[in-house]
């Protein structure tokens, strides 16, 4: 389940709260109207946040739990945003035997977050994945669309650094 | 007013799409214009050909010259050679098979030859992002004829039952009956909504997104039709947001059916209204399910309701709501202007009309195909598919996705419909059919499934949110070489309690493709948990790497690209795997020039 809280603070600005508030309007009244408000906010933001979750519920006059139930059921609605650099490592076997397991562990500490987190500034997402493919290479990490192979652990911080 | 000399379609589908076909179409007008011959050739950006194996493609009329995998930079030979100077450029011309013979014509293809095409007479015909190629199509001409002749709603609805239409989506309920309960039931408020189901969640199976972006107004126009037979006062359509080409195309065509009076108030001038909304998905295999669906729609999460009541008599917001499948709606409106009787002469005595089927897998044209019911599953394969690539064997197909089962390869003459299907223990589903290969462990497949079914589950019910759970891992426990035979007793059981005990055909229908497999491949599972072998070299605990001594040249390539340091051995000397720290990745295998490496 995914969490309601995220370590980023929110950072709507005015102008995207205005045009939620017009998506709202046009939708309150219409059966049905959540999805639809839920998916154009999605657009607005990128993502959910319980900020943005509350708007809608006292938007659409509905409890903020049935929205909150709603965004966490479909697996479309992201709850947490995604950082500008998103960062994979892979966990599939020829790279945890290979010691993907320290190199997780490394970014972790490196960027003070676990897998399926982010950064406060927004900067960098963390996800395990299941083997992308690269076993020759192992062990692998992916940042953005940049394949990362052979990896020791005391490379990790010298790539990141990269990016800063 | 200027004659079009010739028309070039080009397949816009997501298959083509994604191999740079609006590149192609956009090559094609900048070429054309040109060359001065844009007000005489027509470039149409089409929907599926079907022969996405073959993609991108491009068609050339009136000869109906097919060209396939065209690529950007052979535009110009199109336009230079053939559009200008009439010759056919024979290097483009579609191949049937590998290196077999070339065609010219798509019609020629022993994919075609076996097809009959009723759901998909559209597709790849005619833009379909222009009402007025549908109408030019013989398109709104049933509806016109409705309205015009005020023809009564029961007789609409009668001709679709005699033409024997059935759902489908998968279940295949009589069409007809449906259309009648919802027009029977009675509505507090005189309110009754006509829906369509888009959501088409089975991995491996694209049907219903070819037919909305190869023929979208075809759906609206079978919808208003049933809007008009049972009352309707307000249509959805469900789609999932995961076909951003197929709402795009529906966005305009909506657009384009108001505009031309065709959707909305007083349609054709006469005091018959009904209007239609799209409604997104967002990412829930369940909402495909059809009271979930109208969960999903009232704007709740996707959770499945118990039936009774049927949607024809409460459905949405509690109103009579006709639901029908995409393909079950593009049936409708050929029914109507070609008559039922000419409809339920195709198929066998129980199952009337075509299918759609989305084929894939093991097999060489993968792609979309459309046959009369009755077909046998050899036709399907040997003819239409071309049969199994690379000399492999062909070992079983499977239908219905993760509700359906595996057809075993023994029973490859067997006829495709509702009934022979069932019988044998898979179904016919929305129309996902797999190749495999003697390459697939069906253990590992069915464990693929199941593991679809987990993730998918939406937790209302328990039998199927720990059901589902209970049974992937026994299976797991299996593939992973810790089996016993009372396990393989223990799954049935579960499977037989999931069945009676699911509140929704999801959890119902999870267990298929683990009973099928046990019924035809139990063998296999034998083969797992007594012998501790997997048969065809997948569950990786259960198969270990060997080096032929005799064949090895010692190049030391393994042992370079080892990533467990499992493969040792002098330069030009025989090399050995040490089973021990092997993590059976198979990368020595793939990379051995010599093929010296095994498994088993």
């Amino acid at each position: 389940m995914p969490n309601l809280k995220t370590a980023v603070p929110y950072r709507g600005t005015p102008e995207q709260e205005a045009r939620l508030r017009e998506v709202i309007a046009a939708h309150k009244g219409q059966p049905g109207a959540t999805m639809p408000v839920l998916q154009a906010a999605q657009e607005i933001f990128g993502y959910l946040p319980e900020e943005v979750q509350i708007m809608i519920a006292e938007g659409l006059d509905i409890p903020l739990s049935e929205v909150y139930g709603v965004v966490s059921f479909y697996a479309q609605f992201a709850l947490n945003p995604k950082g500008t650099y998103q960062i994979s490592v892979c966990l599939g076997t020829a790279c945890y035997v290979k010691g993907a397991g320290d190199i997780l562990q490394a970014v972790e500490k490196k960027l003070g977050i676990t897998s399926g987190g982010i950064t406060p500034d927004g900067k960098f997402s963390l996800d395990a994945c299941r083997c992308i493919g690269a076993c020759g290479l192992a062990p692998v990490m992916m940042i953005n669309d940049d394949v990362y192979g052979r990896l020791t652990p005391d490379q990790v911080a010298g790539i990141l650094d990269s990016y800063q | 007013m200027s004659v079009i000399r010739s028309h070039i379609m080009v397949c816009c589908g997501t298959g083509c799409t994604s191999s740079e076909s609006p590149k192609i179409a956009a090559a094609f007008e900048e070429q054309l214009a040109a060359a001065g011959l844009s007000e005489e050739i027509k470039l149409v950006r089409t929907g599926c050909f079907g022969l996405c194996a073959a993609g991108p493609i491009v068609m050339v009329f009136p000869d109906g010259t097919c060209y396939s995998r065209v690529t950007p930079a052979d535009v110009t030979d199109i336009v230079q050679e053939h559009l200008i100077k009439g010759r056919v450029v024979e290097r483009l011309l579609h191949m049937e098979g590998d290196g077999g013979d070339t065609v010219t014509s798509l019609s020629e293809t022993q994919f075609y030859k076996h097809q009959t095409r009723i759901a998909l007479r559209n597709c790849g015909v005619i833009d379909p992002e222009s009402i007025d190629e549908y109408i030019g199509s013989d398109g709104y001409m049933a509806l016109g004829n409705i309205l015009e002749n005020k023809v009564d709603p029961q007789e609409v609805i009668d001709a679709i039952k005699n033409s024997g239409l059935r759902g489908r989506g998968g279940a295949g309920f009589s069409t007809g009956l449906k259309w009648q309960f919802t027009r029977d039931a009675v509505s507090p408020d005189g309110i009754k909504y006509v829906a369509c189901n888009a959501d088409e969640g089975d991995p491996g199976a694209f049907m219903d997104r070819s037919v909305l972006e190869g023929d979208p107004f075809s759906v609206l126009e079978a919808m208003t039709i049933a809007a008009y037979a049972v009352g309707g006062t307000q249509g959805y359509i469900y789609v999932r947001a995961e076909y951003p080409i197929a709402i795009n195309r529906l966005e305009i065509a909506i657009k384009q059916a108001r505009e031309y009076g065709l959707l909305g108030k007083n349609i054709l001038g006469t005091d018959f209204s009904f209007d239609i909304e799209l409604r997104l998905g967002a990412g829930a295999f369940v909402c495909g399910e059809e009271t979930a669906l109208m969960t999903s729609i009232e704007g709740h999460r996707g959770e499945p309701r118990p039936r009774p009541p049927f949607p024809a008599s409460k459905g949405l917001w509690q109103r009579p709501t006709l639901l029908n499948n995409v393909e079950t709606y593009a049936n409708i409106t050929w029914i109507l202007n070609n008559g039922w009787e000419k409809f339920a002469a195709i198929g066998t005595e129980k199952s009337k009309g075509t299918k759609v089927f989305a084929l894939g897998g093991k097999i060489t044209n993968t792609g979309l195909v459309e046959i009369p019911m009755g077909t046998t599953l050899r036709t399907v394969v040997e003819d239409i598919g071309g049969g199994v690539p690379g000399g492999k064997k062909f070992k079983a197909a499977q239908t219905g996705g993760p509700s359906g089962g595996c057809i075993p390869a023994e029973l490859i003459d067997t006829p495709i419909d509702y009934e022979s299907l069932t019988a044998i223990g898979s179904m016919m589903g929305s129309g996902g059919l797999i190749v495999m290969d003697e390459d697939n462990c069906m253990v590992d497949i069915a464990k693929f499934f199941l593991e679809f079914c987990v993730d998918e589950s939406c937790g209302k019910c328990a039998p199927c949110r720990i059901g589902t759970k209970r049974l992937y891992d026994l299976l797991c426990k299996i593939t992973d070489g810790n089996g016993t035979l009372e396990d393989i007793d223990t799954i049935e059981e579960l499977c037989y309690h999931l069945k009676e005990s699911a509140l929704c055909a999801l959890g119902q229908s999870a267990p298929n493709p683990v009973l099928s497999t046990l019924k035809y491949f139990r063998d296999e599972y034998i083969a797992h948990v007594v012998d501790k072998r997997c048969p065809a070299g997948v569950c990786k605990n259960l198969v270990s790497f060997h080096i032929d001594p005799d064949k090895c040249k010692g190049c030391t390539l393994c042992a370079k690209n080892c990533p467990a340091n499992a493969i040792t051995g002098a330069i030009r000397a025989p090399h050995t795997i040490d089973t021990s720290k092997c993590i059976k990745c198979g990368v020595c295998m793939s990379n051995c020039h010599f093929d010296a490496i095994s498994k088993g």
